[in-house]
């Protein structure tokens, strides 16, 4: 043998890999090239689409409008929600399918609480922080039950949060006693529409500030060291000090918070509540969203900003898609086909054999070299 | 193919992104030899293997099985068995949620239907002629992990193979257990079968293999009749130097029997645990070296994870500097200035998918609080400091650890707990399974951390390497503490002795 | 040699006291099933006693039995199959479409019935075990997409009036011996509907597949674990990918069962059976962990989960949260009392 011998533990990095390989390898690739594609497709369809005009809503206020703000609008509660989706998928290895279901009870919970008990309240009746924290309290304990199951009678999390899935909407319906309760107090719906005088929704707003609380948590805690830790190996977490059942635990918790903050948004768009329609299959799109941000759905290393993007690809998606006045009955089937499309083209082994495919024409000019 | 050769590869290739992990190795396997595969970890050896039985698609050469026209095609483990190569895998390969008989008979009876009967009668029969002790309707799962290794062994014996693969299949077994594996390979050998076998253990190797091949970084050193090859110059082959290490550490032998007085800084007392220990009692000073030995499932682990409060702790006391002490989980250890280096360097030591400085910062992290997270800045420049300090060969400190070799990982779960600067360390088996080169690099560090005044309890299988570490050795038999031998009395012959127990008096 | 025998005494302990985990569930949940049901005829009476009481559970839940076999042989391999429900719906609509606009027959609405699941089973069994994409993933795709197509073949509720077909759908079969008299003394059969007896052979065939069949023993390897398996010589891709194919022509006849009992095509068919199925499956002692469960147990599950919401709704609870609430409670307790009996066994 002439070649000196390479220690193969060494990571050689090949100067010769193609820009398109290192570029698919990014953990973003995924989100940001839908994103990409989408927008491209609407600029050559109609770049209408991206037109921002600002027009008297009912109440006489000048306010943006436009599909693009509809948009991060309508896309608040799924960012929120993709955040704690995130977080619990990191640390558990599943997915909570109740968020929906929990949403609904948020909801509900501060419809009473606003309505104080009434059908129809013109005025609220509790403040609206009180109101707030009750649905926030209501959800975190929802999410603690859920992650009590799955850290501490280690059930899968998916057959953990089945249960709250099946009675959470019943549980929401059952907290007003089946009625629909309805509040007309213009305050109230401040967080899901407009604040006075500013044109911008409100929910973006919120968003905003959610993300940046994540922001801040993740810098200021180890939060996410050990959840990733937690997810990957839970044993070796174990003996290095760390409680995984307590960041399990926390992680659910977590996604209770944002349930509440997203359930809130949700009904402060109508003032009103409907039990089984509310937030319905939102839970699929939250994990599609973490999906989509190049998580591992099995657990372990996450970035949230990766699920944020994908939740308004997702948002996106369903806003062009509207606009082609697909029927929001059919919407599913299209979505379907754009989501297999994009795991499959992110699926590994597709990918390698893409890449292979290119690599295939310069191995063929070598051996004949 | 040469006369004779059952299996021949010529110029086996092998490519991981980055990584050239074989190049051109050229392997043959004779009729009816027992053939060792060595190398140190990251050599190739397991590559070697996962190509053979169609694991891993090769990206180069030719394999050729004797009855095989022309260079055989093995894409999946089946091709392989078709071709008449059986495998034991180091990890246990079988189906815990099966029955013990059909994870002998699954994936190569022929026929849709399975008949349970003649599968449990036929598995029963080689279970007791290799006196394995499990019941072919026994679920896997329910056995000890050395019974389902044998159960592998089993398996892979059973079927008509012309070649027969051992990757390190001692590891979990028994000194019993192995005298009767060798027993059967040398009877298969009898019958012509070729058995490639590969071990960390240089006396196994001696005892029953023919023929050596070695391999190091990806390529083949050479093959040898195990006659020509004395030890000495086997591991200066697998590690590609001269060895003068090994004398030197022995050298240092004599400067181990300090501190054998002073007051205990650590001092345990009837401490049981839910592991299934007798209570024991247990002390160590500062700057001390000492040990756990006993066979596999002695206790030996099972104790000093009692000191660390690893498992759920049932009774005793401890004390630490004279004070009683709680410690009721791992971060009440630790806050004690305890580390402990688990065995299960997979399974509790490395979290794989984070980086190796991610590793390293881990338990000083814990250590630190939940609201006091590590700067970017401080974690790199304690990774660099250890990654420099241990010589951990890796790419970058954000490389993943599990893309590292055996040995370098225990170097960042080493560096992990130096990090923390400890009072006492707890290493169980720090040396298994990784190559010699870092063996000795262990065993040196342990004795530098001695003589700097801390404690180190220190544990593993091979007895050599526990003489020239340890000042006293805590002997375990049945997960009970039956003995303590310090100074003149410890010697081999000893050691064993009071581990076999019975007739001593 | 004193250690030898020690583990040789454990190994012999064990084999007696030790069962297998899928038996161990599978015992549970029949236990409970007739715990359940009989302190229902003891303590309510009334419909309880009377025999066809329990054949309306069945005829009630033929096609959700077949849908939970299939889910559960899925659960096996380690899988999930979230979009039986849709696929339901969507068989559902396209034979009553098929009946009423296109004259279709028996004939065509049991071949449309297995195409369309054929078709989802093909498409979702590759992307999963060829492609490598998680099951979840793969099967809320189909889901939406079954429950988006149901709404282009019609939106509207399709009402069959097929003369045929109502023949069918009608008929009724005796079960001798069940029969109860009427006020009048009249003497009224008990019978089963013949969605009833197309469920109970699927019940049998799948028994026997996963028993005695070396796909069967396939399953359970593969879902014990999967790595495992692919050493031991099994073909885990082709494996799983039948495992899908299974399940969705599973929930192909599922839906033309569905279609038998309720004679109708609606988007609102089958709307939250995958999670009947789901828990069904979970209640009968299937693991989602993969490699632990059995078609008898579902059958059970299937039987527990609508006993106790029957006992529900005439204990006066009869408000529609009510019956969410119990399923979710019983599925609650289920996965608690398994959970413990495993974490106790794994950790002797």
């Amino acid at each position: 043998m002439t070649t000196p011998v390479k220690n193969p533990e060494t990571q050689v990095r090949r100067p010769d890999e193609p820009l398109f390989k290192r570029l698919t390898r990014q953990q973003l690739f995924i989100p940001v090239a839908a994103l990409a594609l989408l927008v491209l497709f609407n600029l050559i369809a109609d770049p209408s689409f991206f037109a921002v005009s600002i027009n008297q809503n009912s109440l006489g206020n000048p306010v943006l409008s436009g599909n693009m703000v509809s948009v991060l609008d309508n896309a608040s509660e799924l960012v929120i929600l993709s955040i704690g989706m995130t977080l619990v998928t990191a640390s558990s290895g599943g997915q909570d399918i109740s968020v929906g279901a929990t949403m609904a009870i948020a909801g509900s919970v501060i419809l009473r609480m606003v309505c104080g008990g009434q059908v129809t309240a013109d005025t609220m009746q509790t403040p609206l922080i009180l109101a707030v924290l009750a649905g926030v309290l209501a959800t975190m304990l929802c999410g603690a039950f859920n992650g009590a199951l799955v850290a501490y009678f280690k059930i899968q999390p998916m057959v953990a949060t089945l249960i709250m899935y099946t009675a959470g909407r019943s549980i929401a319906a059952w907290i007003n006693n089946n009625q629909l309760p309805i509040i007309n107090d213009l305050g109230f719906k401040y967080a899901g529409t407009f604040l006075p005088g500013v044109p911008v929704p409100t929910p973006i707003f919120i968003t905003v500030l959610v993300i940046l609380a994540f922001w801040l948590i993740l810098k200021f805690t180890t939060l996410g060291l050990y959840t990733q830790s937690v997810g990957i190996n839970p044993s070796s977490s174990r003996l290095n000090g760390i409680n995984p059942q307590m960041v399990k635990l926390l992680t659910y918790v977590i996604l209770g918070a944002c349930v509440a903050v997203a359930g809130f948004i949700r009904v402060s768009r109508s003032g009103s509540i409907n039990y089984s329609r509310i937030a319905e299959n939102i839970e699929m799109d939250a994990i599609l969203a973490v999906a989509l941000g190049g998580n591992a759905l099995s657990g372990g290393k996450f970035n949230i900003y990766g699920s944020i993007l994908g939740a308004y690809v997702i948002q996106f998606l369903t806003t062009t898609l509207y606009k082609y006045d697909v029927p929001s009955t059919a919407l599913p089937a299209y979505k379907a086909v754009v989501v297999i499309l994009l795991v499959v083209l992110s699926a590994p082994v597709v990918r390698e054999k893409l890449a292979g495919m290119k690599k295939a024409p310069a191995k063929a000019a070598k051996e004949v070299a | 193919m040469q006369e004779g050769a059952v299996l021949e590869m010529r110029g086996i290739c092998k490519y991981f992104p980055g990584v050239r992990a074989l190049q051109d190795v050229d392997f043959t396997l004779r009729e009816g030899e027992i053939h060792a595969l060595m190398g140190e970890n990251g050599a190739g050896k397991s590559t070697l293997i996962k190509v053979l039985t169609g694991v891993y698609p090769k990206d180069g050469g030719e394999v050729h099985i004797r009855g095989l026209e022309g260079a055989a095609v093995i894409r999946s483990p089946q091709d392989a068995q078709n071709a008449g190569i059986s495998t034991v895998y180091q990890e246990i390969t079988l189906c815990p949620n099966l029955t013990v008989a059909e994870n002998m008979y699954i994936g190569r009876t022929k026929g849709a239907v399975t008949n349970w009967r003649r599968m449990n009668s036929g598995a029963g029969k080689i279970l007791e002629s290799l006196g394995i002790p499990a019941s072919p309707r026994q679920q896997l799962g329910s056995c000890s992990i050395a019974v389902q290794q044998m159960v592998a062994i089993a398996r892979a014996v059973d079927m008509e193979c012309k070649v027969l693969i051992l990757d390190e299949p001692t590891s979990s077994l028994d000194e019993q257990e192995v005298v009767k594996l060798f027993g059967l390979m040398r009877d298969l050998k009898a019958k012509g079968v070729g058995i490639i076998f590969v071990t960390h253990f240089l006396e196994q190797v001696y005892e029953v293999c023919d023929r050596i091949t070695v391999l190091r970084d990806g390529q083949l050193v050479g093959e040898y009749v195990i006659g020509d090859l004395p030890r000495v110059q086997l591991v200066s082959k697998m590690l590609g130097k001269e060895l003068d290490d090994m004398a030197d550490i022995k050298g240092e032998t004599g400067g181990v029997a300090i501190s054998q007085e002073g007051a205990p800084m650590l001092e345990a007392q009837d401490l049981c645990s839910s592991a299934g220990i007798k209570p024991f009692d247990f002390s160590i000073r500062r700057g001390e070296v000492n040990g756990f030995t006993g066979l596999l499932g002695s206790g030996r682990s099972e104790c000093v994870r009692a000191i660390f409060g690893a498992d759920h702790i049932t009774g005793g006391s401890v004390k630490m500097d004279g004070k009683a002490v709680k410690i009721k989980k791992p971060l009440d250890a630790m806050k004690q200035g305890i580390g402990y280096l688990p065995e299960d360097r997979k399974g509790d030591g490395i979290v794989g998918d984070l980086s190796v400085r991610e590793n390293i910062i881990l338990a000083y992290q814990v250590m630190k609080g939940f609201f006091r997270p590590v700067s970017r800045a401080q974690a790199e420049a304690f990774a660099d400091e250890y990654i420099k300090l241990l010589e951990i060969k890796t790419a970058s400190a954000d490389t993943p650890i599990k893309s590292l070799s055996g040995g370098n990982q225990q170097k960042c779960i080493l560096a992990r707990w130096l990090l923390t600067d400890p009072k006492y360390l707890i290493l169980d088996e720090p040396t298994r399974g990784i190559d010699i080169g870092t063996k000795i690099e262990i065993q040196k560090l342990v004795l530098k951390l001695a003589s700097e005044g801390k404690s180190v309890t220190f544990i593993s299988s091979e007895i050599d390497e526990m003489l020239r570490t340890c000042s006293r050795l805590i002997v375990m038999r049945d997960r009970k503490a039956v003995g303590e031998l310090s100074g003149e009395d410890l010697t081999q012959s000893k050691i064993m002795a009071t581990i076999a127990g019975g007739d001593e008096e | 040699m004193p250690n030898g025998t020690a583990v040789d005494k454990q190994g012999r302990l064990k084999e007696r006291a030790a069962m297998s985990d899928t038996n161990l569930l599978l015992t549970i949940t029949i236990v409970v099933f007739f715990i359940l049901y009989l302190s229902a005829v003891f303590f309510l009476g009334g419909s309880f006693t009377k025999p066809q009481n329990f054949l309306n559970i069945l005829n009630n839940n033929a096609s959700l039995i077949v849908l939970s076999c299939g889910m559960s042989v899925v659960m096996i391999t380690g899988g999930i199959d979230i979009s039986v429900g849709g696929v339901t719906c969507l068989v559902c609509m396209t034979c009553a479409v098929n009946l009423e606009q296109q004259g279709g027959n028996m004939l065509t609405v049991i071949l449309i019935g297995l195409g369309i699941g054929l078709a989802f089973g093909v498409v979702q069994g590759f992307l999963v075990a060829h492609l490598g994409i998680q099951p979840f993933i793969v099967s809320l795709a189909g889901m939406f997409f079954a429950k988006g197509m149901t709404t282009i073949v019609s939106k509207e509720p399709v009402r069959v009036t097929n003369e045929g077909f109502l023949a069918v759908k009608d008929m009724r079969i005796n079960v001798p011996g069940l029969g109860a008299p009427n006020k009048l003394g009249v003497y009224i059969p008990a019978y089963v509907e013949v969605g009833v007896v197309v469920a109970l052979v699927v019940v049998v065939l799948l028994f026997c597949l996963l028993r005695w069949t070396r796909l069967g023993r396939a399953f359970y390897a593969v879902g014990g674990n999967n790595q495992s398996a692919n050493m031991l010589g099994i073909n885990v891709r082709r494996t799983k990918f039948l495992a899908h194919v299974l399940c969705s022509v599973l929930a192909g006849l599922g839906g033309i069962l569905y279609f038998l009992h309720v004679g109708s095509g609606d988007v609102a068919n089958g709307a939250g059976d995958e999670m009947n199925a789901i828990a069904s499956s979970i209640i009968g002692g299937t693991l989602l962990t993969g490699g632990v469960g059995n078609v008898v147990g579902t059958f059970f599950g299937v039987l527990s989960l609508n006993t106790i919401k029957r006992i529900v709704s005439s204990l006066g609870f009869d408000e529609a949260w009510w019956s969410n609430i119990t399923v979710a409670a019983m599925l609650c307790l289920f996965l608690v009392i398994q959970s413990i009996v495993l974490l106790r066994k794994n950790k002797k």
